[in-house]
């Protein structure tokens, strides 16, 4: 499934609102059956950290590192891209505090 | 309640502005202001919108004389005087100022929040290198107080653009229940300085107390608007309850580098001013032609470290990037 971020959020994405219904009524339904799912960002110039946490660290976070080989991202420029980068990273180093492991 | 616009309130000597405010005689709400030039952040005009607004809410009589001060057109085209229910006595024809500033703007719900952010580059006839900054921390700050504050009054947001110093200053304010009270819900605190110090660290949120925030908070809004000031070497401040946090712009030499703790960071905290029922933001940054914006999230992305652990996995390589 790929989902059209744009279409949710102008070109500047920052409604958690709009986040919290992506995520909620697509990606979480979607990982969970094991379908892939495409975060398409085409047309997005800026997003913020409490959008694209809002959208998918709580995901990541209830299914853990393996959902990174269903979740990918698609269309990000440099700003997206690097707000992605932080979410993943800190949301997968907070799973593994949580889980004792390292 | 008193209020006064001294001649000069810029984030280096903002102190001066808020130790005349009182909220003793909670009546009255007096204004003065400076007899010959006033010139203040955004933030102090957002503080004092917000405050006239909180007052009228509450039923506190305002009264006070608008001087006819040289930059009495400047404060009338930033729309101060309604929110202070007083008439300024001229009115301003034209717009030679259009494309300089964001005048204060009310904001107490999403769809407000998001016409604001919208109306941002009509009103700045902004290139994206200026318009983005002031998104983004817009976005961040007010989204914030919406979420934290229970501002009865939701929050006021102004900004100022200097093309000659090529710098950008922003203002919010709240009346709401302040830093200290949000963060008291789930951290123990016991003084304003020490939840201001806890809110500008990265993944602590008052909405839980899990490091790294739950899925709607990442309690880290405070801590990138501190770093977009810290890494374009500007002043930022936090005032709530008593307590003033302000971060300098540290040694010109070197580069500048940002901590998680923001008492590592250039800065200092006042704490006895008098008691502000709410929160009010100030940030400056730079915003020369070819400063990119996306350079200085990347530079805050790589100072982001939550201090649960010492990062064992670069996990963000395992991210699928498709063109």
């Amino acid at each position: 499934m790929t989902i059209l971020v744009m279409e949710f959020t102008a070109d500047f994405a920052e409604d958690k609102d709009a986040a919290a219904k992506i995520r909620d009524q697509k990606i979480r339904p979607a990982i969970r059956d094991g379908k892939e799912v495409i975060l398409d960002f085409t047309g997005v110039t800026l997003a913020t950290q409490s959008f694209i946490h809002a959208l998918v660290s709580d995901v990541i976070r209830t299914t853990g590192e393996s959902v990174l080989t269903l979740l990918k991202f698609k269309g990000c420029n440099k700003e997206v891209k690097g707000i992605v980068r932080t979410v993943v990273q800190y949301s997968l180093e907070i799973l593994e505090d949580e889980n004792g492991e390292g | 309640m008193k209020l006064y616009l001294p001649n000069s309130a810029n984030l280096q000597n903002i102190e001066g502005f808020f130790k005349r405010y009182s909220p003793k005689g909670p009546k009255t709400l007096q204004f003065k202001m400076h007899d010959r030039y006033v010139h203040v952040h955004p933030a102090a005009l957002a503080m004092a919108a917000c405050l006239g607004e909180a007052a009228h809410l509450a039923g506190v009589t305002l009264r006070g004389r608008v001087r006819r001060v040289r930059s009495l057109p400047y404060l009338i085209r930033m729309g101060l005087f309604p929110f202070l229910r007083l008439d300024p006595g001229q009115e301003i024809a034209g717009h030679e100022e259009a494309g300089r500033f964001i005048p204060l703007t009310q904001i107490r719900n999403n769809e407000e929040l998001k016409a604001a952010i919208v109306n941002v580059i009509p009103l700045l006839h902004a290139e994206s290198e200026i318009a983005n900054p002031i998104r983004y921390l817009f976005s961040e700050l007010v989204r914030n107080a919406l979420e934290h504050a229970r501002s009865p009054v939701g929050a006021f947001v102004c900004a100022q653009y200097y093309r000659n110093s090529e710098r950008l200053s922003i203002g919010v304010a709240d009346a709401g229940r302040g830093i200290r009270a949000s963060i008291t819900e789930h951290h123990p605190v016991t003084s304003a300085m020490e939840a201001i110090a806890l809110a500008l660290q990265p993944g602590v949120t008052g909405v839980t107390r899990r490091i790294g925030g739950n899925e709607s908070n990442a309690g880290a809004g405070l801590f990138f608007t501190k770093g977009i000031a810290r890494l374009s070497r500007n002043y930022f401040i936090i005032y709530s309850d008593d307590c003033l946090f302000k971060l300098l712009r540290g040694p010109e030499s070197g580069d500048p580098v940002l901590y998680t703790d923001p008492a590592d960071d250039p800065h200092f905290f006042t704490i006895g001013l008098p008691e502000w029922r709410g929160t009010v933001v100030g940030i400056d940054i730079s915003v020369a032609p070819g400063s990119s914006f996306s350079e200085l999230l990347s530079a805050i992305d790589k100072a982001y470290d939550l201090d649960v652990k010492k990062r064992k996995k670069a996990y963000y390589k395992m991210i699928q990037f498709l063109k």
